[in-house]
């Protein structure tokens, strides 16, 4: 208890960390209205197959793949501002069991991470149904089945991103390696899997952790794909992986 | 329990290099401690291993009984100051303590108590980033203080600082040793150790070289010289040699070792010889020090 007291500490204290979050929420937000804007202008022009596919909710979600990157910097600078500015070392003399650092800062981030998920997912949802409604194109509201978990799970998504950050940085104890790792594991390799042959891309869409913990915030079903929970769960595994590799690193290797 | 560090057999290899090569050596608590190397001798790497930052290569040590990760309470035991600049320049000094306050169960009044100890109390706002060396170093002590331990380790705290800074530190270090706490300092400045330690552990090139007081040490490894000038320099000289002493001229006067100035001027006396001067001239311990460390400077000059 009282590690975690001085976690939020260091935490809280740093003006950076607000404006990282505060960033975190205006780009979502911003990122969010345009491309809801975009796609309901879209609509009338869609093929009735695109129309069925139509998922108001998940189209208001879009801003999270790029909050993920933010908040996903967000996890990693927990860890690696550290040991870029040679803190580590007397936060390990204060706290010399590693592992219960390690968890007291997960544990920080965990709660921040999830409370900041939920304010992007929330605001963007009724944000991006505003828009639709106001344009006549079909909206979601939480009342309908699946939405509520697709919002929520939106949220949950962006936490899970955050503490793959925090676990990179463990693992990597470098800002630059962390971030360019996120970004490669998130965003590049997904693309470079559109131009692969159909069925190696068919298996990236559905297997790759993040493509998977996706589907938590779809509403609409795609075929083929795991299920919103399965896929969610896919991905925590992934970064409980990564979290762990990173707990080895800190407890074996010279601080 | 008593409040020592305790090495033995204490080595650190990196790759093929050894930094720390066997160290055996006890710190005692009541006296200053002065852990004199050149740079690059592996002091900083050995207090590292005291603090469990780095995990030995081969050995133990122990502070008061215990590898520090199982010290239960370790800033109640053990301050330390290895890098006056490893704080997030943009936390505040109060912020900074506060969380490695919180960490070790300390409360917020400490914290106040050791930024006024140090002289820090007026900028306990601002943030680490924007102070000077000077005041880093102020705040590297006034965390090591936190907890009250009973050990203390400070890695070249002087560097860098002004004269009164110096002063300041050193009084400080005493103080801490004379209220009983083991107090274990680094220094690559012999004439800094001098001034401010009791006790010496001499290393170069990670092997320990002397690990005595700073008297002895001086004693066991510093030539006493006497520079004597007479107008008979030629009879002194053999009078002198007659007498079992080892003489080097220096211009026109004399420089003798194995006799003490009082024993020479007894001879010249008794054999009417006039001195003209008779000064003993002790090696200071920063020749005795660099004669010592001579071979174990790592990266020597060669001229």
């Amino acid at each position: 208890m009282t590690v975690i007291r001085s976690e939020w500490t260091k935490f809280s204290s740093l003006r950076s960390t607000w404006l990282t979050a505060a960033v975190t929420v205006a780009i979502a937000l911003a990122v969010g209205a345009l491309a809801a804007t975009g796609q309901a202008s879209g609509y009338h022009d869609m093929s009735a197959a695109d129309r069925a596919a139509w998922d108001p909710t998940a189209t208001s979600l879009t801003a999270i793949t790029v909050a993920q990157l933010a908040i996903g910097v967000l996890g990693v600078l927990v860890i690696t501002a550290e040991y870029a500015t040679g803190s580590i070392q007397p936060s390990l003399l204060a706290v010399p069991r590693r592992g219960r650092l390690l968890a007291a800062k997960a544990g920080v981030f965990t709660v921040v991470a999830v409370l900041l998920g939920q304010l992007i997912g929330f605001t963007s949802f009724f944000l991006g149904q505003a828009v639709f409604a106001g344009q006549g194109v079909p909206y979601a509201t939480l009342a309908q089945p699946d939405v509520t978990r697709a919002v929520i799970g939106g949220g949950l998504y962006l936490a899970a991103l955050g503490l793959l950050g925090l676990g990179l940085g463990t693992l990597l104890r470098s800002t630059a390696g962390a971030i360019g790792t996120l970004v490669t594991l998130t965003l590049l390799v997904r693309a470079v899997a559109q131009a692969l042959p159909r069925t190696w891309a068919d298996w990236m869409d559905r297997y790759w952790p993040t493509a998977a913990g996706e589907k938590i915030f779809a509403v609409v079903p795609v075929d083929g794909a795991l299920g919103p929970w399965p896929g969610f769960a896919l991905l925590c595994g992934c970064v409980a992986l990564v979290c762990g590799g990173g707990y080895l690193v800190l407890r074996t290797k010279d601080a | 329990m008593s409040d020592t560090i305790e090495a033995v057999g204490l080595t650190k290899r990196y790759g093929d290099a050894v930094a720390v090569d066997g160290l055996t050596f006890t710190v005692q608590p009541g006296r200053v401690t002065g852990f004199l190397g050149p740079n690059g001798a592996g002091k900083s790497t050995t207090m590292r291993l005291v603090l469990g930052l780095d995990a030995p290569s081969a050995g133990t040590v122990t502070v008061a009984g215990r590898h520090y990760a199982d010290l239960p309470r370790p800033l109640h035991t053990v301050g330390a100051l290895l890098d006056a600049r490893a704080v997030h320049p943009g936390r505040s000094a109060a912020n900074h303590l506060l969380a490695l306050a919180q960490a070790a169960g300390i409360g917020r009044k400490r914290v106040d108590e050791v930024l006024g100890l140090v002289g820090l109390e007026n900028v306990a706002g601002r943030r680490a980033g924007t102070f000077s060396l000077g005041m880093s170093q102020r705040l590297g002590i006034a965390a090591a203080l936190l907890g009250d331990p009973p050990v203390l380790l400070f890695d070249e705290p002087v560097n860098g600082l002004d004269p009164e800074g110096i002063r300041w530190i050193r009084t400080l270090m005493r103080g801490l040793a004379a209220q009983g706490r083991t107090v274990l300092v680094s220094s690559h400045l012999m004439s800094e150790m001098a001034l401010t330690a009791q006790h010496l552990l001499v290393i170069g090139r990670g092997r320990l070289l002397a690990d005595a007081s700073v008297e002895e040490f001086l004693h066991r490894h510093g030539t006493e010289t006497v520079l004597v000038r007479a107008g008979e320099q030629g009879g002194l000289a053999r009078l002198l040699r007659r007498a079992g002493a080892h003489l080097d001229t220096d211009d026109d006067a004399l420089l003798v070792q194995g006799l003490t100035a009082t024993e020479i001027g007894k001879l010249a006396a008794a054999d009417g010889i006039a001195l003209a001067e008779l000064t003993p001239r002790r090696g200071s311990l920063e020749d005795v020090f660099m004669a010592l460390t001579a071979d174990a400077v790592e990266y020597g000059v060669s001229a």
